[in-house]
């Protein structure tokens, strides 16, 4: 028999595994266990707050994004990932405001996936800084019922939040910059101290990315420079003078040094396309990272230290291109 | 990366499921002669073959139809006996219309060749021998059909000192090299041990994919005592049958951009191309067939046949039994590089290495999306290009600068499509720019 119609396309004729929804759907599945854990211990702000910032991301996606690019899973990403970097109290509408922001001039304005420069989530995460900096530094730590919200997330918008009752503190790394007071490395593995959603349990976010590294859905080579230059930079620091600079481990899993290494630091477009590029790369982020800490007026530099590098990704880019086969010339970047 | 023994494979490149098993065990066999012969005069690298017969002439199979117009150029013979029908241009494989000799075969014909003088090899000059393989009319099997006599003559200032015979077969789905190695090994020796007489030189490799393990034993098994021929199994991978892949992994020597193997002291030829020189020797019959892999879930009796050159297309698949209700698209040479067919009246030719019938779940997706940067496609160039820069280049037609990154030393392996997760065309684009930069510069 004869076929009646007969497909003509351009080889290859096979195509691989992965394509780029299922690389950010898997992505968004892997946050399932660092969301779990942020409503463990934060309780139903923990989602509300989440969802807020995710409902700002896909709706501006939804209105001025190209049709049909909320179904790339990458907006529902970006959403999720701002969420986690905000404290549990933050009202809802400010995590609105930084989704719509992250996405709309964090991505839409440099033309929608693929285009952008800075990560879309840490460049809505700046703007809350700037604009709100009381709200986004306030850090609840327990409540009576964990069923109790953790703050005034349901402030009226631009209105003051209310003072509520719930239980405030520093991060472990604000104790240490401003009280000189240290925190137990098991307590910042468990993810039993202060700090933004995805900033609690450091375990988890490795066990998760080690899952995306796995199915190459993330290059390792990001994480693991940063995570050898913190250590390298804060060790010998620390050995210059214990009473100043805190060990390695500390340096490794407080803060978003997790949550940013590997989720943030590790977004393809933002990062570097070569291998040799992505070690560059993380020793950027690593160094400045350690810099803003110990010596920097912030108590936390991972985000600035990822946006910075972000914006250097071309140059790095340029320098790092391989040599091709059979020359002694690399490619000249136009 | 030189490596003598040890892990041996290629850097870069990529591993599309290798979907053999439908052929890799099925006994190669002959297929009845078709009523219809088309034989293209361009079927080789370098000029088209001139046509010598009339329309009304009667041949008979293994006669030469069409002489080799200048050095790199190949004859044409005819696959069957019978009387020539037509002289006209005929679809080619390459997608375009080609001038083609038609024969209808004559029916009922014991298709015997003329009693013919078969020189023993042994007796003649490098040059003779050279001369009779460039009259058989052969060329390389693995797909570029260049003439083999031209490699056989390399320029006195490029000596060679290795043989490569490639037993690769890395595209997925194909087993003619396979059956090949493991039906005919002698005739493969043979080959090796007459080109090692015309080049001169006393060593070969064999390099044999490790997926292969009864072709890797049957090579190993028949090397001649008295022969320097070593054969090393490679890492399954694609592309490790590319000749500069190989001759890297092989020997460590990285044939410079631009130029060609026998510029580091190698050639490189494909098994079924050396076991065709065996043949010329031993039945005096010029390449007027050859095996060709028919394969696919889209085909239903999945076979490794002796196809005479020139069988069309529909042809072929009625002698395997037809195609399913879901095929969808078909491929001449493998899935990774070969050609779709728009048209089941495409003939065969001596470079066409097998038929893919593909159904749609095996075809892969229609859906691209924006390039997420993710690097995937530099991981898997093994000519350590940027593809992510030249797809952005080519979108926008800046022909120039791709050629200024090193566009001309894409091969079109497709290994940068394959590993894209955004499904973005990149080679098929890089084929677009080659040629309208040759085009350009041909103005």
């Amino acid at each position: 028999m004869t076929p009646a119609r007969l497909l003509v396309t351009a080889s290859p004729h096979l195509g691989g595994a992965d394509s780029t929804p299922t690389i950010m759907w898997s992505v968004v599945g892997s946050l399932v266990p660092v969301v779990a854990v942020a409503t463990y211990y934060f309780g139903p702000s923990a989602l509300l707050v989440i969802a807020a910032a995710s409902a700002g991301g896909v709706l501006t996606e939804t209105w001025f994004g190209p049709k049909g690019a909320l179904r790339d899973g990458s907006a529902a990403i970006t959403g999720i990932l701002l969420g986690l970097t905000l404290p549990a109290g933050l009202p809802l509408w400010m995590a609105f405001v930084g989704g719509v922001f992250g996405i709309g001039f964090g991505k839409l304005v440099f033309g929608g996936l693929g285009q952008n420069i800075f990560n879309p989530a840490l460049l809505g995460r700046a703007f809350l800084q700037s604009a709100f900096p009381v709200a986004m530094t306030t850090w609840p730590t327990a409540a009576p019922h964990w069923s109790d919200l953790r703050g005034d997330n349901l402030a009226i918008p631009l209105m003051s939040p209310e003072v509520v009752d719930a239980m405030t503190g520093a991060t472990p790394l604000g104790l240490m910059k401003f009280e000189q007071i240290g925190t137990q490395v098991s307590a910042l593995i468990m993810g039993s101290v202060g700090g933004s959603l995805g900033e609690t349990s450091a375990l988890v976010v490795l066990g998760c990315g080690a899952y995306l590294a796995a199915r190459k859905h993330l290059n390792w080579r990001i994480p693991a420079s940063i995570f050898a230059t913190v250590a390298v930079l804060s060790g010998s620091l620390h050995l210059l003078d214990a009473a100043r600079y805190p060990g390695a481990m500390f340096m490794l899993f407080s803060g978003g040094l997790m949550l940013g290494a590997i989720y943030m630091a590790t977004d393809m477009v933002t990062s570097p396309v070569t291998n040799k590029g992505c070690w560059v790369f993380g020793f950027g982020i690593g160094f400045l990272v350690v810099v803003i800490r110990l010596w920097g007026g912030l108590a936390e530099g991972v985000m600035y230290g990822i946006l910075l590098m972000n914006a250097l990704v071309p140059f790095i880019n340029r320098a790092t291109q391989p040599r091709v086969f059979g020359t002694d010339t690399k490619q000249v970047v136009t | 990366m030189a490596r003598a023994s040890g892990a041996v494979q290629l850097a870069g490149g990529v591993h599309p499921p290798e979907l053999k098993a439908l052929t890799e065990a099925v006994q190669i066999r002959r297929m009845p002669f078709p009523d219809e012969i088309v034989l293209p005069l361009r079927q080789h690298a370098g000029k088209p073959a001139m046509v010598i017969v009339r329309k009304g002439n009667r041949v008979e199979r293994g006669d030469k139809i069409a002489e080799a117009d200048g050095f790199v150029s190949s004859p044409i013979h005819a696959s069957a006996s019978g009387t020539i029908t037509d002289i006209s241009l005929w679809p080619h494989p390459d997608g375009s219309y080609a001038e083609a000799v038609r024969i209808a075969v004559e029916p009922f014909s014991a298709q015997a060749a003329r009693p013919r003088l078969v020189p023993d090899w042994r007796g003649l000059s490098p040059e003779q021998i050279i001369q009779a393989i460039q009259d058989a009319g052969v060329v390389g099997l693995g797909g570029a059909a260049f003439p083999t006599h031209v490699k056989l003559s390399p320029p006195k200032e490029k000596p060679i000192d290795t043989i490569v015979l490639n037993g690769c077969e890395c595209e997925p789905y194909l087993t003619t090299d396979h059956r090949t190695m493991v039906e005919y090994p002698e005739r493969v020796h043979l080959g090796l041990r007459i080109m090692m007489r015309c080049i001169g030189v006393t060593r070969a490799i064999v390099g044999i994919e490790r997926n292969k393990p009864d072709a890797i034993a049957a090579i190993t098994a028949t090397v001649p005592g008295d022969l320097d021929v070593t054969v090393q199994p490679v890492t399954v991978k694609y592309p490790q049958g590319a000749e500069k892949m190989l001759i890297d992994t092989l020997l460590g020597r990285r044939v410079p951009s631009g130029k060609l193997p026998m510029d580091v002291g190698v050639i490189v030829q494909n098994v079924a191309s050396v076991a065709t020189i065996a043949e010329v020797f031993e039945s005096g019959l010029p390449l007027i067939e050859r095996i060709v892999t028919v394969t696919g879930r889209g085909v239903k009796n999945p076979a490794n046949l002796i196809v005479p050159v020139g069988t069309k297309l529909r042809d072929l698949l009625n002698a395997c039994g037809g195609v399913t209700e879901d095929a969808y698209e078909i491929v001449f040479g493998g899935p990774m590089m070969g050609t779709a067919q728009a048209n089941l009246d495409v003939p065969l030719l001596k470079g066409t290495t097998g038929v893919v019938v593909l159904t749609e779940a095996d075809c892969k997706s229609k859906d691209t999306h924006p390039c997420i940067r993710c690097g995937h496609c530099l991981d898997a160039c093994p000519v350590f290009l940027n593809p992510q820069l030249l797809g952005r280049l080519a979108m926008v037609a800046r022909y120039e600068e791709m050629e200024a990154n090193h566009l001309m030393d894409c091969m079109l392996c497709g290994c940068c499509s394959f590993a894209c997760p955004s499904n973005i065309p990149l080679s098929q684009l890089f084929a677009l720019a080659k040629n309208a930069l040759r085009t350009r510069q041909a103005a």
